[in-house]
């Protein structure tokens, strides 16, 4: 709890700064585009932290997200297949790719640093290839506007994926910290061979970690695939799967595994999205938008290393 | 009697820690070519002792003398300038090195000029030099991955001859080492004295300490609770010393266990010794001890009865039912646990709580529809813990937190709650204190006299006299020998975990 509060602090003090700046900050259209980026990234940030958990990593989200968007743009235009099944064939083929992944890491032992960025490459180039290395788009083709809704549309006001994300969050809280197979994620990315030894099908567990995250990823797929509205295949999606992965380590997730949670891994988002937004509103260049990306999550993870190291002390007591 | 001032002189040392007093007015002192073994159950101030002795921490009250002169100790490096050297617990060796890089890691002698190249010439003649001192027959070239843990803690011993330690402390030097490992270790203790050295020998294994101590020093709750000299050494003095009281002697292995078979293994085959088989039998409520030397395949037998290695062959029989394990919940799922060796990388999830660790072999128990119920696993986890008198804050306590013993408690509360019908204990006290160790021969009879059939491994030799109702030797992945509880002797077991079969009797293979 206290690793959120304190991720939830500096979103807080970030809010604060860039909201007596600039004003506009506060405004309705500002923050309501900022929620539905906060939805698309967070619903599939939420599957690399579940990734992470277990202690993997899944680099190929950005380009399973271009993939996806021309697989799916080519679908529904070129096929005219029903908007709906299109979305469904293209999740599935998702949660597909996640399999693979999984099966590629327990069952032939390799590291998921290496299966996923063999995914990166290949998934980038096959979408290349199929687009013809056209961009791909939704154009003002029909029947799939209810579907194109849940991207660009808002309800009450709140943008769609950020009710998505809500749900999504929601659902996956319970899996994470209330379920059997929660637990056993987290005794996964703790101590493998500890929970094999005590019943766990670990092979299993790890596999449906890339499962999930290949649905999440599908889903973000898809929202941000109308919302975007055009695919270009060569750079949809690029660095999308490096914010995941920030969003999660931000919100308390360890690169070695075991350690993390929903709420966090949201905090996170948000403070990515803020800062992306900070860059706009605040007028610096946007060249420099990765560079104040990459210098905030640096002081983030320096300060939450400097918290941690505190109360440690006076722990080395008399127990031999 | 001598000149010569002691070689280390510890007195009146007192240490708290946030107004825990640890050690309180300790005195130690060890002589030239002294054996000093320092025994006490856990948490009796041994480890901080040593940790004041090698600067990690520094003592509230009290002096240190080395050779007669007071010194401040504020480092491992400060104390070793001193002579004093240590060999610990876990080793502190690098894989990627060869024997000489270890030894002088550090302090690589280097030719002259602004490149400091290694000498490599003198490197190697010095440690070989060490390496003969010692009496181990490897090149100083050799990988230290292609090493023996034994050969491993040599290598630690010549590095702190390297430095020319004239006194060197082992801080359980034997607790991973076989029998004749073990011989050889206290072997190298005595030509060590032999050769001036002086040494202090911290062990949980008395018989050892019988062995080769010349002084033993008895810590107690932080304070010296009594020294024995020669003679005086025998294992009960020991025990009371350490404890305060005296322990009644576990109540010797009964012969009341049934003869029906409980667990038949049959011509099993590992994929360590593909070319032998195993084959034995236990009944209801008996202790089957595990003897042989590390590597002679106990483990991988182990391991293979309970699935996380699959058997090459053989089959098994549980109440003249036919098995298959295949997997770790094949095993679980007919009642035959292991409680593994290595209880922190396989016994429990050591970052986690004890209500997590207890709980995961049987979650499903305490989550209906997949939802785990916070409060009956709570209960769940508070009954089997304190059924097995875990010493623990509460069961939100993180398991890397308790002693060896109390972590070895958890992990068979694991078990305990699902009635096991086998138990496959492997090295199952190793590291534990006393006190600790007595409870869990305790908690293994209970449970074989509730019917269940209980396999122990162990390297310790006592422990196998003492609490098997019948031994069997392993000797290169397969059983040269079952002794029946008459029989027992050191030297019987011995023979056979050497590979003799000749006069034991026939192999009683089920």
């Amino acid at each position: 709890m206290r690793k959120e509060l304190g991720i939830f602090l500096l979103l807080a003090a970030l809010c604060a700064v860039v909201a007596v700046v600039n004003p506009r900050f506060l405004g309705a259209a500002n923050l309501q585009n900022m929620a539905r980026l906060i939805g698309m990234y967070g619903i599939f940030s939420i599957g690399l932290g579940i990734v992470i958990i277990t202690g993997g990593i899944d680099l190929s989200v950005g380009s399973i997200f271009a993939l996806l968007g021309v697989v799916l743009a080519m679908l529904l235009t070129d096929q005219g297949w029903p908007g709906p099944l299109g979305a469904i064939t293209v999740v599935a083929g998702s949660m597909g790719l996640g399999l693979l992944h999984g099966l590629l890491i327990t069952r032939i032992g390799l590291q998921p640093f290496i299966v996923t960025l063999c995914g990166l490459l290949f998934y980038r180039g096959l979408a290349r290839f199929v687009a013809e290395d056209e961009t791909k788009g939704f154009g003002s083709a029909r029947g799939f506007e209810t579907l194109q809704s849940a991207a660009t549309e808002s309800v009450l006001g709140v943008p769609m994926p950020f009710v998505l994300l809500l749900v999504i969050a929601a659902i996956m809280w319970v899996v994470l910290h209330r379920s059997v197979y929660g637990r056993y994620l987290f005794a996964v990315g703790k101590n493998e061979e500890a929970a094999r030894y005590s019943g766990v099908r670990t092979r299993r567990i790890i596999t449906g970690a890339y499962v999930i995250s290949g649905a999440l990823a599908g889903i973000a797929g898809v929202l941000i695939a109308f919302y975007t509205n055009s695919i270009a295949p060569s750079t949809h999606g690029n660095f999308n799967e490096l914010y995941g992965i920030a969003a999660a380590v931000l919100g308390g997730c360890s690169l070695r595994g075991g350690e993390g949670s929903i709420l966090g891994i949201l905090i996170g988002t948000a403070l990515l999205q803020v800062l992306q937004n900070l860059v706009n509103l605040l007028g610096i260049p946007s060249s420099l938008n990765f560079a104040v990306m990459g210098a905030v999550i640096l002081v983030g993870v320096i300060a939450d290393e400097l918290f941690k190291r505190r109360p440690s002390k006076g722990l080395s007591n008399a127990i031999s | 009697m001598t000149i010569t001032p002691p070689v280390l002189e510890m007195a009146g040392i007192t240490k708290r820690f946030s107004g825990v007093v640890a050690l309180d007015q300790v005195n130690l002192t060890v002589g030239q070519g002294e054996v000093v073994a320092l025994i006490g159950e856990n948490g009796a101030g041994k480890s901080t002792l040593m940790k004041i002795l090698g600067g990690v921490h520094a003592p509230d009250a009290g002096t240190i003398r080395v050779g007669g002169t007071p010194v401040i100790i504020r480092s491992v490096g400060d104390a070793m300038a001193r002579g004093i050297g240590f060999v610990h617990q876990e080793l502190n060796v690098l894989d990627n090195l060869d024997i000489a890089g270890n030894v002088f890691l550090g302090r690589e002698p280097v030719h002259g000029g602004p490149l400091r190249l290694i000498d490599r010439k003198r490197l190697h003649a010095e440690t070989d030099a060490l390496l003969e001192r010692l009496g181990i027959g490897v090149s100083s070239r050799t990988s230290l991955a292609a090493l023996s843990l034994a050969q491993r803690q040599m290598v630690e011993i010549a590095r702190a001859l390297s430095q020319n330690a004239r006194l060197v402390l082992m801080d359980e030097p034997t607790s991973s080492l076989t029998l004749s490992e073990t011989e050889r270790l206290l072997q190298v203790v005595t030509e060590l004295r032999a050769q001036g050295v002086s040494i202090i020998y911290i062990s949980h294994r008395l018989g050892e300490v019988e062995q080769i101590a010349d002084r033993v020093e008895v810590l107690r709750d932080g304070k010296n609770a009594g020294t024995l000299t020669g003679e005086g050494i025998r294992h009960d003095a020991l025990v009371t010393l350490m404890v305060g009281r005296d322990i009644a002697a576990a109540d010797k292995a009964q012969a009341a266990a049934t003869k029906t078979p409980r667990f038949q293994v049959r011509g099993l085959q590992t994929a360590r010794y593909p070319e032998r088989t195993v084959s034995f039998s236990i009944g209801a409520g008996e202790i089957l001890g595990f003897a042989g030397l590390v590597g002679a395949g106990r483990t991988e037998v182990a391991q293979a009865l309970f699935g996380v290695e699959r058997a090459r062959g053989g089959s098994v029989l549980l109440d003249n039912k036919a098995i298959s394990i295949t997997s770790p919940q094949d095993a679980i799922a007919s009642g035959i646990y292991l409680i593994p060796e290595d209880r922190r990388r396989f016994g429990l999830i050591t970052d986690m709580v004890l209500r997590e660790n207890v709980t995961l072999p049987a979650l499903r128990r305490v989550a209906p529809a997949g939802l785990i119920q916070r409060g009956a696993e709570q209960e769940t986890a508070r009954n089997a813990c304190g059924s097995l008198n875990v010493k623990a804050p509460s069961v939100e306590a993180t398991a890397s937190t308790l002693s060896g013993g109390n972590q070895q408690k958890v992990v068979l509360a694991k078990w305990l709650s699902l009635g096991p019908k086998v138990l496959l204990f492997d090295e199952p006290t190793r590291g534990i204190d006393v006190g600790a160790k007595a409870e869990i021969y305790e908690q293994m009879r209970t449970l074989a006299r509730a019917g269940a059939a209980i396999l122990m491994i162990s390297s310790d030799m006592e422990e196998i006299l003492h609490v098997s109702d019948r031994v069997a030797v392993m000797h290169e992945g397969g059983i040269t020998g079952v002794l029946d509880r008459a029989d027992f002797s050191e030297e019987a077991i011995m023979r056979l975990a050497v590979g003799r079969t000749e006069k034991a009797k026939a192999v009683a293979a089920a």
